[in-house]
This record gives C-alpha cells, structure tokens and sequence, in this order.
C-alpha cells in the first residue's frame, strides 16, 4: 500500500511538471514580460524606464530559460523559469504583484473557502444519494418520470440564476440571512447558510441524475436478482445491496473533488464577498495579476492530483476486488 | 440597397460546421445501421418538441451569422465609374430581419411594455417650470393617443398575434397532414384521427402543437415589438429583446465551435493512442493528464489573461470591433475546446483498446490492411457513436459556461452580446431600488429556453446511440 502511494506521488511528479511548463508557456513566452510590464503600467504613459524598472522590481529582468552571464549552477537558477516557476514545486509561490506574499496568503484565505466549500459538499452529496435513491426505488413510476424531468429542469438553469435568484428571495425579500459578507468564528454561520443552500440546490439536478443511473444499473444485475429471490424486501435490496455496490461509481466523482474543495469556488465567493481562494483568484484576474493566477493553477493541479489518488485509495478501502499493484 | 458580404473567422467555421452537419445527414441517411437509431430519437415526442425549438434558435444563430455591410448611398444615383463604398459597420441578416428594433433606442432603462421611461428626469415645461418626471419614450407605446388605452391595446395586438400565427400554422399544418397522406396512401382525415390520438410513428401531435405555440410567439411577438419594447430596454436604452435574440449567435457559437476546433484532436490522438500503443500512447496519455489535471477555469483565465496582453501589445492585427470580439470568440472556443477534448480523447482511447481485439480487426490485420486504414476505414466508423453522444451532451454545458466565464471576466467580449453579459451587466441593476429585472428574466428565459431543449434532445440521441442502453 506504502509502496503503491509512493508510486503514485512519484507519477504526479512529471504531470506536475507539464503543467509547470504549460503555465510558464502561457505567462512568459506567448507574452513577454515586457508586454506583462505594459499592461500593468498602462499603455499609454509608458517608458522603456518604467518597464525596465517593474521587470527588476519583480524579478522579471532575469533571461527565461538559461543566463548565460552567470557562472555555474547560477546558469541555471538565475532565470525566469526558475525563479518563477520552478519554485512552486516547494510551494514557493513567492510575491503577488501588488508585493503581497501569496503563501501567506492563501494559508489564510482557504478557511474561508473551505467553510462555505466543504458543507455544501457533504449536504450536497447526502442530499442526491437519499433523492437518487427515492427515485431508484419508484423507478418507472410517475413520480420516477417527474424527478427525473425536475432534474433535467434543474440542470438547465445556470448557476448563476441560483445565486442571484436566493440572494433576491432569501436576503432582500424575506431578510432571513444577510445577502453578502463573511466574520470569523461563530459569526461567520449566518453568512454561511445561504452559499451552502444555494450550492446544494444548483447540485442536486445534475447529481441526483447521475445517482439514479449508478443505482438503475445496479439494480439489473444478477445478484440483486438473487437478493430478491431470497425473499429480502425492496427497502432491503435497496440499502444493503445496492446503495452499497453504487457507491463505487458514486466515489469516483466524490473523493476527486475533495482536495479541490481547499480553492473554493470562484462564482459562489465573489457573489457572496466571500474571502476565500476563489475570490481570491477572481481579484487577481480582474487586476491582471499574473503572479497569483500562476500560483493557483499549480496548486490546482496539485490538489487534483491528489484528488486522483485519494480516489485509487479509497477504491482498496470499498471494494476488495481492486488490488493495487 | 446593396450590400458587401463580409465573412468573420467565426462565420466562415459555421458554415463548414453546417456543410459537415448536412453531409453527415445525407450520410447517414442512406445507411440503415446510422438510420436505425435515428428513427428512434425522431419517435420520441419531447426529442421531436425540443428539436423544434432547438432549430428556431439555430436559424436565428444562421442568419445572424451572414454578415453584410451596407452600401453607403449619399449620391442617390450610383456611376458606374465610380467605386462603391461600403459602410465600415458590419451588420448582419438578422439585422435586417429586425430593423426597427435595432434602431429603435431610447435613452436609458425602461420597462417591458412601458410608455414612459424607467428612472426620473428633470424637465423644464414650456412656462419655464422645473419638474421631476418618467419621461415619455421615443418607440416604446408611441403611437399610442391615450395611455391609459395601453393594456387594453396590448390585449388586443397580443390576441391578433397569436391568432395570426396560429392560422398561418394551421395552412402550414394542413399542407403537411396533405402531403404525408398522399405519401403513406392515407385519407387525410383518417390521418388527423390518428395524429389526435397521438398514434403515429413519427411523433405529429407533438410536433405539430410544438409547432403551433412557436409560431404563436414568434407572430405575437412580431406583432407586439413594433411598438413596444417586449421586454424593456437596457442601461443605455437598447431594447432586450434584440440583445437576447443576438445572444444567441454567441452561445450557439461556443457550443459549437468548440467541439469542431477540438473533435480531430480528440478522435485522431484518442485512437492512435488505443490503436498504437507503445511510447505514442504514453506520450498522449500525459499530454492529456496534464492539461486536465488543470482546473478548467484557471486555465481558461490563464490563456484569455495572455491573449488580452497579446491584444494590447499588437493593436494593429485587430482593426474593427466586430474583428476584435470575433477574434476574442474564436481563442475563447480554442481555449474551451483545448480544456475539454481531453474527456472526449480517454473514451475514444478506451473504445479504442477495445475494439482493437475484436474479430474483424484482427482480420484485417491478418490481411495485412495498413494501420493508417485501420484506423481509419474500421475503428473510426465504430467510435463515432461516442463522439456523437459526447457532442451533444457537451453543447448544453458550453452554453451555461459561456455565462460563468463572461461573469467572471474572462468571457467573450465584454461589447460582444451574450448572455453571460447581460446577466454580469444584471449583477448592478438588481441593486437598483427599484430593481431593474428585466435584462436578467430575458437572459433567463432564452438561456433555459436553449440549455432545456438541448438537454431534452441530447438525453435522446444518448439512448439511440448508447449501445449499453439500447440492449435494455
């Protein structure tokens, strides 16, 4: 099992580096720094100097790939690609460029991304097995039909409405929660209940959808057969059987989205004034900041990878004919 | 008055796309295993109602995407010798279709159907007086004498709206019912018995009444924009109802561009990755790991955060503002697709390592067929039920995601109309007191209108095509 871990970590190492390549591709090469430096300074009142002196502030001035004034190792390390790049491997993320540090930063701000991430998560997942599995268990009816309908209704609306819509009825029609906003603590809970309940409500079309399917195609298999030919009722075939075995294809797209749930969501925590990563990563594309969007998707990948290997994990934990090797 | 035909990238790929769907058609129909499965999406009455509604937007999508430049006439006689000059603005057929409703602007908000506009102005009367009052507008109810007699005239041009689409949806119907009788060897009334109680192959009754609340509310709405603005006007007095119905050419494009710019990727790699194996299939397999593992959005913000510094760099390459948002639709599908064929490519490449053992491919390996042809003439043809399945499926998702990203800024053009803008322009006017709703229930209404019927459609060819589903 040890020994198994270690091998998938050892693979991440590689997808890690491709996507530190790609991201160093897009920022520096399809760009230059110069252009970079351009548009943070404004096109218009812009010197050779001013750029010159932004790229030095912020360690842009070095050659990309390979300085070759320098001696040694220094060939090397004294590049873009190292300074910049390279260093996240260390979860280095070094400064945004405004001058803030961005590990301190995100080190802060994922608490609040994970408040508001992480129950919706878990109703969210609980909610669309118990619905999928009230569907599966009237299935052909015309309640089965009409779910199934409501679902795909659900599935069509965008995410947005469902947040400008709760906000409307939930905040500024009834006044039940505040519409925006975050607190520390305890505080924080009444910021929190309308995010969650809107993050479930937009999740249960798709997710109850897909449920339903995992558990139909459970239910025709032999040994369901075979549980209702020994006499077990519906309700028994349903919760012993098959929610069991469903559970399988219901982990593969549970377990992944876990580490991801650390970087938040970038709609819900704008909309809310949420100051989580998502926001975060929103403040930094809208001012352009190339620094923090670099950081992120490498710890985005990061925490996908992860994802994935909690996913073959908790495989050996549920079903004991996946043998890891 | 004459026009210049002007060709965008995106416009060019559209027809390509169209040439594609259309010879694909005419394929499959003259092929009974392609026929089969589409009989049966075409049996089912809510696949046949959401089809329907689906080819109403893609006509819209159609005709807003043959674009025109206007000659400029200002001599009124036209010399041969002279060379003709052409409008720099470029403006599409539906345009022309909707004339009066793009010209007719107002100043600011209004409501739908209001006569007077939304927010307070000073006016200053004819004796000198200084008074704060709602305007009236410019189009919206202007030819009314009396406001008072508004409702009543707006029940009136409603209720010949609707009666004027649904008689000229009853010729047409007739004209079918004729023409399918005359082609099954039916009485026609025999056959108006049997689409009545719903007991036909084809789905007639569906269709046919799908059918008829279209053409209700397409001629009610005719009717009605002439002198009202149906759903009100935006911040600078644009009428909603063109902005959502230009929209639609944006989500229609994102749906579908994308999938073009990244299906020969997806299909090629996915195949030779299952069919060669070896160090190709490595290479593929982490190519495509590492731009999935990262998260879509990011990447997206990533490429469309490079590409505005590459179009503030290079102002010069992007002249007009249709170019510039063309061009910015364009990478946004490129970027979309290159973050999206990687599903796409893992099935191909496990359908692949499947059907590599089967029977007849072994054959023609035995045969000694070339791999090229392999690939091409015997596992290409039995993969592309997934590569239809996933097509469909993706298309609803691309729309609702054009919204997301257009919110959070790295959408389509900010000048370009789309959905996901006007619900990112709706974000202000729902802080409004009062609140400005109507952009936001218009964006709504044509954004679920699409997603609804493409989801209805899709859930169909999926069964049709699924091979897993169909043995059940």
């Amino acid at each position: 099992m040890t020994a198994y871990i270690v091998r998938r970590i050892l693979y991440a190492i590689p997808i890690l580096l491709g996507v530190n390549i790609l991201t160093f591709a897009l920022f520096f090469v399809v760009n230059s720094p110069d252009d970079m430096a351009r548009v943070h300074l404004g096109v218009k009142r812009v010197t050779p100097e001013a750029i010159d002196n932004w790229k030095s502030e912020h360690g842009y001035d070095r050659p990309l790939l390979f300085n070759s004034k320098e001696a040694g190792l220094e060939k090397i390390t004294d590049t873009i690609f190292f300074q910049h790049s390279a260093r996240l491997f260390v979860f280095d993320f070094g400064q945004s460029d405004d001058g803030r540090d961005i590990g301190y930063d995100i080190s802060q701000r994922m608490w609040a991304s994970l408040a508001i991430a992480l129950p919706t998560f878990i109703v969210g997942v609980l909610i669309n097995i118990t619905f999928a599995l009230l569907l599966a268990f009237f299935r052909g009816s015309l309640f089965d039909i009409s779910g199934v309908i409501l679902c795909v209704i659900l599935m069509s609306i965008s995410g947005l409405f469902y947040i400008i819509g709760g906000q409307y009825l939930l905040s500024k029609l009834w006044h039940l929660v505040p519409i925006s906003g975050y607190d520390s603590g305890v505080n924080a809970l009444k910021f929190l209940v309308l995010p969650v309940i809107i993050g479930v409500i937009g999740g249960i079309g798709a997710g109850t959808r897909l449920y339903r399917t995992f558990y139909l195609e459970e239910i025709n298999k032999d040994y369901v057969r075979t549980a209702r030919a020994k006499g077990l009722s519906e309700l028994q075939v349903l919760f012993r059987h098959v929610l069991k075995n469903a559970m399988i294809p219901i982990l593969t797209g549970v377990v992944v989205v876990i580490p991801l749930l650390f970087i938040g969501s970038l709609i819900m925590e704008s909309f809310f004034g949420i100051p989580g990563l998502g926001s975060y990563t929103i403040d930094a594309i809208n001012s352009q900041d190339f620094a923090i969007v670099r950081a992120m998707v490498f710890l985005g990948s990061v925490l996908y990878i992860l994802g994935l290997v909690l996913t073959d994990i908790s495989y050996t934990l549920v079903d004991p004919r996946v043998r890891l090797n | 008055m004459s026009y210049l035909p002007h060709i965008l990238i995106t416009d060019a790929l559209i027809y390509f796309l169209l040439v594609l769907v259309v010879g694909f058609a005419v394929y499959a129909s003259r092929h009974e295993h392609l026929r089969a499965p589409w009989r049966q999406v075409f049996n089912r009455p809510l696949a046949v109602a959401a089809l329907m509604v689906l080819s109403v937007y893609i006509s819209i999508g159609l005709a807003d995407s043959v674009h025109l430049r206007e000659r400029i006439s200002d001599t009124g006689a036209d010399r041969a010798d002279m060379e003709a000059q052409y409008s720099h603005q470029v403006i599409s057929l539906l345009d022309i279709f909707l004339g009066s409703l793009r010209q007719h602007s107002e100043k600011t908000y209004s409501m739908p159907f209001a006569t007077h506009a939304f927010s307070m102005e000073t006016v200053i009367g004819q004796d000198g007086s200084v008074r704060r009052e709602h305007p009236r507008l410019l189009y919206g109810g202007a030819h009314l004498k009396d406001i008072s007699k508004r409702g009543q005239d707006i029940a009136v041009k409603t209720v010949t709206g609707i009666l004027v689409g649904l008689i000229a949806w009853l010729l047409f119907a007739v004209l079918i019912i004729k023409v399918v009788a005359v082609r099954t060897h039916m009485a026609a009334g025999a056959l108006w018995l049997r689409i009545k109680r719903g007991d036909t192959r084809f789905p007639w009754r569906s269709a046919l009444s799908t059918g008829a609340v279209i053409s209700a509310i397409v001629s009610a709405l005719i009717v009605l924009s002439g002198n009202y603005h149906v759903l009100g006007t935006d911040q600078v007095g644009n009428d909603v109802l063109y902005k959502s119905l230009k929209s639609i050419r944006t989500g229609l494009l994102i749906g579908t561009l994308t999938t073009l710019v990244m299906l020969p990727f997806a299909v090629s790699l996915g195949i030779m990755a299952g069919y060669l194996r070896g160090w190709v299939d490595d290479v593929i397999q982490y190519t495509y790991t590492t731009l999935s593992s990262i998260p879509g959005v990011l990447l997206i913000a990533a490429a469309i955060l490079s590409l505005q510094v590459y179009m503030t760099a290079n102002p010069e390459q992007f002249t007009t503002v249709a170019e510039r948002s063309d061009m910015r639709l364009l990478f946004l599908c490129i970027i979309l697709g290159g973050t999206s064929w990687t599903g796409l490519c893992r099935l191909m490449r496990g359908e692949t390592l499947k059907l590599r053992e089967v029977d007849y491919i072994q054959a023609a390996v035995a045969l000694g067929v070339p791999t090229r042809k392999i690939m091409l003439r015997h596992i290409f043809p039995n993969v592309m039920h997934i590569v239809l399945i996933s097509v469909v499926l993706d298309f609803s998702g691309l729309v609702l995601a054009e919204a997301v990203l257009s919110y959070v800024g790295v959408g389509v053009d900010p000048a370009m109309d789309s959905w996901g803008n006007m619900i990112n322009g709706a974000r202000l006017e729902m802080a409004r007191e009062p609140m400005v709703w109507w952009s936001l229930s218009a964006a709504f209404v044509f954004m679920f209108g699409l997603v609804l019927s493409a989801n209805l459609f899709s859930d169909a060819v999926r069964d049709a095509f699924d091979p897993r589903l169909r043995k059940r």
